[in-house]
C-alpha cells in the first residue's frame, strides 16, 4: 500500500531524512519508534505534503501512486490521513462544519454522494459516542479550547468518519491518560482490516501494548536502523535506544 | 441547521469568480440635465411632487454643501470627482400602476430575474398589486421588498399585509405625500442637512429609499429589505432611508446593493437615519455588493454613506450588521447615539478588500445616558492590493454613569501587497465607565491551510473555511438567508487572492 | 470662528518664538560652524513656516498649546548663579542643566555624558541626523533655538554604565529651554540614562512660575546595542514640558524607555522610534499620574522599517482632580516588517468625575506575516479586588492606594535592566503619594 525508498529530505537546508526504505502491506500496521529528534514528525509531515521540507532524494508510492507529485488534499482523498501530534486551531469554524466539509470532500473525490446535514449528524454522532465525546464538541471551534485529551480524540474521530486507507499517527499517544489511550487504541483497532494500514509513530512502548504492531522499526539519525517483531518495543522499552546505537 | 455550517455548500454553488451583478438592464430611462445647480434640485423636487417645506429643506442643504470641502482625513485615494459631470436623477419610464405581470416593463422583470430574487416576490417587486398576501413557496419568512431602481423605488411588496399591523413601508417620496407629518418630524433629526459633505449632498439631491414606520407595540412579522440597484451610466445614486420604532416596537431591515460593470466610477452617497423610541429595537443590515471595479482598479462604485440611529428612548436597541464587499472606496461610519437610559448600540462588521478596493469604515458610539451599553466588532480582510481601516469613535460623556463598551476589531492580511489599519479612538469623560478595546492583525497561518488540506479540502476552500471562521462572530448576526449570501460573496471577494 | 482664533494666537506665539531666534542667532553656541549656522537658518524657517500646531493637526487633536501660545517667553535667557536644590542623585554620575545651560559646578566629573555646547564639532552628522524639523515644529524650535544638551557618544562595546541627566528650571520667571541631546551607541555599547526633569519650586501657585522646557532627544542605536532611557518628568506645577525623542536602532539593537509624567501644567512627550535592522527592539513604556489642573500627552510613533523585529508597550494613567490624559500610539509596520512582533496596552483609571481621557492607539500594517494587537481599557478599579483586600481587614483607602499603585507599577515591569526598574518603582510610587 505504501512504500518508501530512499527517501530523504532537507528542512532549511538541514538533511533530517537520510534515506528511509520503508514498505507497509495493505492489512498491516507498523510502529515507528525513535528518540527525540530521529526524524519521526518530518516523515509525517513529509508523506501528507507539508511545506517547508525539501525532497531531496528518494520516492514514496502509495496505492501506486506517486504520492509525493500529489497536493495534501489529493493525498487525503487518496486515503492518506495524519493525525496530527499538534492539532491545530481553527478559530470561529465550527467542528461539525468542518467534518462534514471534509467527509464531503472526499467522498466527492470518490464519486460518492455527499451527505445532507441530518445524515451526517447521525453518523458523526455514533462515532462520538463510541469515543466517548460530548455532543457540544461538534458545536465549538475546531480544536479551539479542547484539552490535550480532547484534540487527540477528535482526530480519532476525524479518521473514524474520513475512513482512510492509510493512517499516519503521529505521537497521538503524548499527553494522554491511560483511559484516553485506551479510547484512541480501540478507535484505531476498530478500523483494522484487510484494506486499512496505519504508521504508528510513537516514543514509548505504552500505546502498542494496545495497539499491537505487526512490525516495529526503529528510527534513528533521519534513517531506520533496526525493524523487528512486536518484541522489540518491548527491548526497547527495557534497555532504551543507547543499545540501538550501541548495536 | 444554521445557516453558518452551510458555508461550503454555498461556496462550492459558487462557480464562477467574477462580479455576477455586473449587467446592465437596457430601458427606456429619463434623466435630469447632466450637472448639478439650484435648478437640479428643484427639478427632483418637482418630479417626486414634493411640498414647499421639503424643496426649501433642499435647497438650505444645497447652499450648505456649497459652503463644504469634501473630507480628505480617510485613508483612501482617488482623484477629484466631478460634481458637474454626472446626472443626479435617472428614472425608468413607467406606466402608472400596472395592474399584471404582463404590464410590467419585461426588462425590470429580466434584471430581477438576474439578480436572484424570487419569482414570488418578482412579481412583487415589478409592482403588481395583490401578489403579495400568500407567504412564498417552502414555508419560508416572507420578506417584503422596496426595489430601488437608479433615482425611484419601482415597487414595495407586502404593503397592505403591512399595512394591517399598521406599519408603514413604503418609498420615501410616497411617504412624503402620504404621511407628511412623520417625514417632516424625523427627516434630518439623526443626520442634519450640514452634518457632513456628503449628507449635505444627498439632503440636496436625494431621489428615493425607503421609508419605515413601526407603531407602538408592534413587532414587524416579517423582515423588511430594500434592494438598491444603479443601472444608468454617469448617474448617481442618492438614496434617503428613515426607520422609526415607536415605543416596544421592533424591526429587521435588510439593504442589498449591486451595479452593471463600468469603466467609470460612479457617486452612491446614501443617508440612513434610525429612530428608536423607549423600548423599541432596530436591527439593521448590510450586504454591500457594489461595483468593486476591475483586477486592475478601473471602475466601481464610490461608497459615501451616512449611517446613525438615534436611541432617543429608554432601553431602545439599534444594532447595525454590514457585510461590505463591493465598492471600489467605501468611506462609513454607521454610528449610534445612545440618549436613552440603557439604551444599547450594536456594531458588526465584515469588510473585504481585494485587487484595488479600498475601505474606510467603522462606527462612532456616544454614550449620553446612563449605563447605556455598546459593543463594536470588526473583522477587516485585506487582499490584493486592497487597503482596509476600522476607523472608530467611542465617547463617553460625563452623564453616561455605568457605561459599557467592549470594542474588538481584528484584520487578516492575504498576501503582502495590501494594508490593514486599526484607528481607534476612546473618550471618556465619565468615572464610572468601562471601556475596553482589542485590536489583533494576523495572516492565515500556514499550519491552518495544511490542517484543512490533510482532511481533503482544496486551497481556495481552506481559505473559505478558515475567513468565514475569522467573520463569523459577525455572519450570526445576519438574519439566516442572508448569511449564506453573505457567506458565497466573501469567497468570490478573495477569488484570485491566494496562489 | 474659534478655529480662526486659535490660529491668529498660535501665529502671535510663533512670532516672539522667532523675534527672539533674531535677537539670539549670533549668541547662540556653534558660531563659526557653518553647517550648524546653516541647520538653525532651515529650522527657524521650518519653524515660521509651520507655526505651532493647533489641535486641527491630527496628533494634536487632545492637546491644546494655548497655554504656550499665548504666554509670552521673549526674553532671552541670563544664567541663574548660585545654590539649587536639587534631587538626591539617582546615579552615580550627573549632569546638571539649569534652563538649558550646563552647570558644570553641579556635574560630576568623569562621565561619558559631555556638554553638546562646548563639543559641538563633535556632533556634525549626528545632530539632526534623525531628527525630523520640517513636519515637526517644535522639533524645528527647538534645532533653531538649542543653547546645550548632553552629548554621549560610546565606542564599540562600551558599557557606560548609569548616567544622569538632570534638566533643572530655576522658575520664577517666564524662561523658556530647548535643550537638545544626543546619544550615539556604536554595536555592542550599553546604557542606562536617566533624564530628570526638576524645577527648583516644586508646586507654585496656579499661575506662577509658568517656564517652557522642550528637549528633543536623538538615540542612534547601533548594532547589538542596549540603551535604557528613562525619563522623568517631575517638573514644577504651572511649567510647561514638551519633549521630543527620536531613535533609530540598528539590527539586534534595543531602545528600552520609560516614561513618567507626575509634573507640569501641560507635557506632551512624543517618541518617535524607527526599528531599523532585524530583530531590533523597542519598548515603550510610561505611567501618567495627573491630578486638578495637570494634562499629560503620552504620544509614540514606532515603525518597524525591517524584519524580525519585536516591539511593547504598557502605558498607565492615572487621573486625578480636574485633569486631561492622552494616550496616541501607532505602530506602522513597512511591507519588509515580516514576523513583525507587536504589542501595545494602555490601560486608564478615573478617580475624579471631572477628568478625562482620550486615547487613540492605531495599527498601520503592510505586511502579512505579522503579529501585531493592542489593548486599551478606562475603567474603575477592579470591585472584587477591592473587596478581597477589605475582605482581609485592609481599610478601603489603602486598599485603593495599593491597587493603583499595582495598577501603576505593571507599566515599570516593561524594563529590562534591573537597576532602572528598582528605580523607577521607587520614583512612580513616590509621585502617586503625592498625588493621592
Amino acid at each position: 500500500m505504501l512504500k518508501i525508498e530512499g527517501l530523504r529530505a532537507e528542512v532549511e537546508g538541514k538533511e533530517i531524512l537520510k534515506g528511509i526504505d520503508l514498505e507497509v502491506p495493505a492489512g498491516e500496521i507498523h510502529a515507528i519508534m525513535g528518540p527525540n529528534g530521529s526524524g519521526k514528525s518530518t516523515l509525517s509531515y513529509v508523506l501528507a505534503g507539508r511545506e517547508g521540507y525539501e525532497i531531496t532524494g528518494g520516492a514514496v508510492s502509495f496505492h501506486g501512486q506517486d504520492l509525493l507529485a500529489m497536493e495534501p488534499e489529493e493525498r487525503a482523498a487518496a486515503g492518506l490521513f495524519l493525525a496530527f501530534q499538534y492539532p491545530v486551531e481553527l478559530p470561529g469554524v465550527g467542528n461539525a462544519n468542518f467534518l462534514r466539509t471534509a467527509l464531503n470532500a472526499i467522498r466527492r473525490s470518490k464519486g460518492e454522494p455527499e451527505l445532507d446535514a441530518m445524515q451526517f449528524l447521525k453518523v458523526a454522532r455514533a462515532r462520538m459516542k463510541a469515543l466517548s465525546m460530548p455532543e457540544d464538541m461538534l458545536k465549538r471551534g475546531v480544536n479551539v479550547g479542547f484539552s490535550g485529551g480532547e484534540k487527540k480524540r477528535n482526530e480519532v474521530l476525524q479518521m473514524a468518519l474520513l475512513n482512510p486507507g492509510m493512517a499516519i499517527l503521529d505521537e497521538t499517544d503524548s499527553g494522554l491518560d491511560i483511559d484516553a489511550l485506551k479510547i484512541v487504541a480501540d478507535g484505531v483497532n476498530a478500523m483494522r482490516g484487510p484494506a486499512f494500514s496505519s504508521l504508528v509513530i510513537t516514543h514509548y512502548q505504552r500505546l502498542l501494548d494496545y495497539i499491537v504492531p505487526d512490525k516495529v522499526h526503529v528510527l534513528m539519525g533521519g534513517r531506520i536502523v533496526q525493524t523487528g517483531g512486536p518484541e522489540l518495543a518491548h527491548q526497547l522499552e527495557a534497555s532504551g535506544y543507547g543499545s540501538v546505537q550501541a548495536a | 441547521m444554521p445557516a453558518v455550517t452551510e458555508t461550503i455548500d454555498a461556496v462550492q454553488s459558487v462557480t464562477q469568480g467574477a462580479y455576477k451583478y455586473g449587467f446592465e438592464t437596457e430601458i427606456d430611462m429619463e434623466f435630469a440635465p447632466k450637472g448639478l445647480n439650484e435648478d437640479i434640485v428643484r427639478f427632483i423636487s418637482a418630479k417626486k411632487e414634493e411640498p414647499a417645506w421639503l424643496l426649501e429643506w433642499r435647497l438650505k442643504a444645497f447652499a450648505l454643501w456649497k459652503t463644504m470641502v469634501e473630507p480628505t482625513w480617510p485613508a483612501v485615494k482617488y482623484p477629484p470627482i466631478d460634481y458637474q459631470d454626472a446626472y443626479y436623477y435617472a428614472a425608468p419610464v413607467k406606466k402608472a400602476g400596472p395592474k399584471s405581470l404582463d404590464e410590467v416593463d419585461p426588462e425590470l422583470l429580466r434584471t430581477y430575474e438576474k439578480l436572484g430574487i424570487p419569482l414570488k416576490e418578482q412579481a412583487i417587486l415589478a409592482g403588481v398589486e395583490g401578489a403579495g398576501d400568500t407567504p412564498a413557496e417552502g414555508g419560508r419568512m416572507p420578506i417584503a421588498v422596496d426595489a430601488v431602481f437608479d433615482s425611484v423605488s419601482v415597487a414595495t411588496s407586502y404593503k397592505d399585509r403591512l399595512a394591517k399591523e399598521g406599519i408603514i413601508f413604503c418609498a420615501i417620496s410616497e411617504a412624503v405625500r402620504e404621511h407628511p407629518e412623520l417625514v417632516r418630524q424625523y427627516l434630518g433629526s439623526v443626520v442634519p442637512q450640514g452634518d457632513n459633505f456628503f449628507a449635505a449632498l444627498n439632503s440636496a439631491v436625494f431621489t428615493d429609499g425607503s421609508f419605515v414606520y413601526i407603531p407602538k407595540g408592534v413587532k414587524c412579522p416579517m423582515e423588511l429589505s430594500t434592494y438598491f440597484r444603479i443601472n444608468a451610466k454617469s448617474t448617481g445614486q442618492f438614496e434617503r432611508t428613515l426607520i422609526i420604532a415607536d415605543e416596544r416596537a421592533s424591526v429587521s431591515y435588510l439593504e442589498g446593493c449591486t451595479a452593471p460593470m463600468r469603466d467609470e466610477n460612479q457617486l452612491h452617497a446614501a443617508v440612513v437615519e434610525l429612530v428608536a423610541l423607549d423600548d423599541a429595537s432596530i436591527k439593521y443590515s448590510t450586504v454591500q455588493n457594489w461595483y468593486p471595479g476591475d483586477e486592475n482598479g478601473k471602475g466601481g462604485i464610490y461608497n459615501f454613506v451616512t449611517k446613525r440611529g438615534a436611541c432617543r428612548g429608554a432601553r431602545s436597541k439599534i444594532s447595525w450588521t454590514q457585510v461590505e464587499t463591493g465598492s471600489a472606496i467605501t468611506w462609513k461610519y454607521p454610528s449610534c447615539l445612545l440618549l436613552g437610559e440603557d439604551s444599547v448600540g450594536e456594531f458588526y462588521s465584515v469588510a473585504i478588500t481585494n485587487n484595488w478596493q479600498q475601505a474606510d469604515t467603522g462606527t462612532k458610539m456616544f454614550h449620553i445616558g446612563p449605563r447605556t451599553r455598546s459593543t463594536i466588532i470588526s473583522k477587516g480582510i485585506s487582499a490584493g492590493q486592497g487597503q482596509n481601516t476600522y476607523r472608530g469613535l467611542v465617547k463617553i460623556s460625563p452623564k453616561a454613569t455605568g457605561a459599557r463598551n467592549f470594542t474588538q476589531c481584528d484584520s487578516l492580511l492575504i498576501g503582502d501587497q495590501c494594508g490593514a489599519h486599526t484607528v481607534p479612538y476612546i473618550e471618556n469623560r465619565c468615572i464610572t465607565a468601562k471601556v475596553e478595546h482589542e485590536a489583533t492583525t494576523s495572516r492565515i497561518a500556514e499550519d491552518q491551510l495544511f490542517y484543512c488540506r490533510q482532511r481533503g479540502l482544496s486551497q481556495e476552500d481552506a481559505v473559505g473555511l478558515i475567513v468565514n471562521g475569522f467573520c463569523r462572530e459577525v455572519l450570526k448576526e445576519l438574519p439566516m438567508e442572508f448569511a449564506v449570501e453573505a457567506q458565497k460573496l466573501l469567497q468570490i471577494s478573495l477569488e484570485g487572492s491566494v496562489g | 470662528m474659534n478655529a480662526l482664533m486659535e490660529h491668529n494666537a498660535s501665529e502671535a506665539g510663533a512670532a516672539g518664538f522667532l523675534h527672539r531666534f533674531e535677537g539670539l542667532r549670533e549668541r547662540l553656541p556653534g558660531q563659526g560652524l557653518p553647517w550648524l549656522a546653516s541647520l538653525r537658518a532651515r529650522a527657524a524657517e521650518a519653524f515660521r513656516a509651520q507655526g505651532f500646531p493647533t489641535r486641527k493637526v491630527e496628533a494634536w487633536r487632545y492637546t491644546d498649546l494655548a497655554p504656550l501660545t499665548q504666554a509670552g517667553f521673549g526674553e532671552p535667557l541670563t544664567p541663574v548663579d548660585g545654590a539649587l536644590v536639587l534631587p538626591r542623585s539617582a546615579a552615580p554620575k550627573r549632569l546638571v542643566f539649569v534652563d538649558g545651560r550646563f552647570r558644570e559646578d553641579l556635574s560630576d566629573e568623569g562621565s561619558p555624558a559631555r556638554s553638546l555646547a562646548r563639543h559641538l564639532p563633535e556632533a556634525e552628522g549626528l545632530l539632526g541626523s534623525i531628527a525630523r524639523i520640517d513636519d515637526l515644529p517644535l522639533v524645528a524650535l527647538n534645532t533653531a533655538l538649542f543653547e546645550d544638551g548632553a552629548l554621549i557618544d560610546l565606542g564599540e562595546g562600551v558599557d557606560g554604565g548609569v548616567v544622569e541627566i538632570l534638566s533643572v528650571t530655576s522658575a520664577g520667571r517666564p524662561v523658556a529651554a530647548h535643550p537638545r541631546h544626543l546619544v550615539r551607541l556604536a554595536a555592542g555599547a550599553r546604557l542606562v540614562l536617566i533624564e530628570r526633569a526638576w524645577s527648583a519650586e516644586q508646586d507654585p501657585a496656579e499661575g506662577e512660575g509658568r517656564y517652557l522646557h522642550s528637549p528633543v532627544w536623538e538615540f542612534v542605536v547601533g548594532e547589538d546595542a542596549h540603551v535604557t532611557h528613562a525619563r522623568l518628568q517631575q517638573e514644577g506645577r504651572a511649567g510647561l514640558h514638551l519633549a521630543t525623542t527620536f531613535a533609530r536602532v540598528k539590527a539586534s539593537g534595543t531602545y528600552d524607555s520609560f516614561l513618567l509624567h507626575a509634573g507640569a501644567r501641560l507635557s506632551r512627550s512624543e517618541a518617535h522610534v524607527t526599528l531599523a535592522g532585524p530583530r531590533a527592539a523597542a519598548h515603550l513604556n510610561g505611567a501618567q499620574l495627573l491630578g486638578d489642573g495637570q494634562h499629560g500627552d503620552c504620544t509614540t510613533f514606532l515603525d518597524h522599517a525591517a524584519p524580525d523585529c519585536p516591539s511593547r508597550q504598557t502605558v498607565k494613567t492615572v487621573l486625578a482632580g480636574k485633569s486631561r490624559g492622552v494616550f496616541q500610539g501607532k505602530i506602522h509596520v513597512h511591507q519588509v516588517a515580516q514576523r513583525t512582533d507587536g504589542y501595545q496596552m494602555n490601560q486608564a483609571l478615573l478617580l475624579s468625575d471631572q477628568a478625562e481621557i482620550d486615547s487613540k492607539p492605531q495599527l498601520e500594517i503592510y505586511a502579512d506575516d505579522v503579529k501585531c494587537s493592542h489593548g486599551a481599557t478606562v475603567g474603575e478599579l477592579d470591585e472584587s479586588q477591592l473587596f478581597y483586600l477589605r475582605a482581609r481587614g485592609i481599610p478601603e483607602g489603602v486598599a485603593r492606594s495599593m491597587l493603583i499603585e499595582a495598577f501603576l507599577l505593571e507599566a515599570v515591569e516593561g524594563v529590562a535592566d534591573e537597576a532602572a526598574r528598582a528605580a523607577l518603582a521607587e520614583v512612580v510610587a513616590g509621585s502617586w503619594e503625592r498625588l493621592a
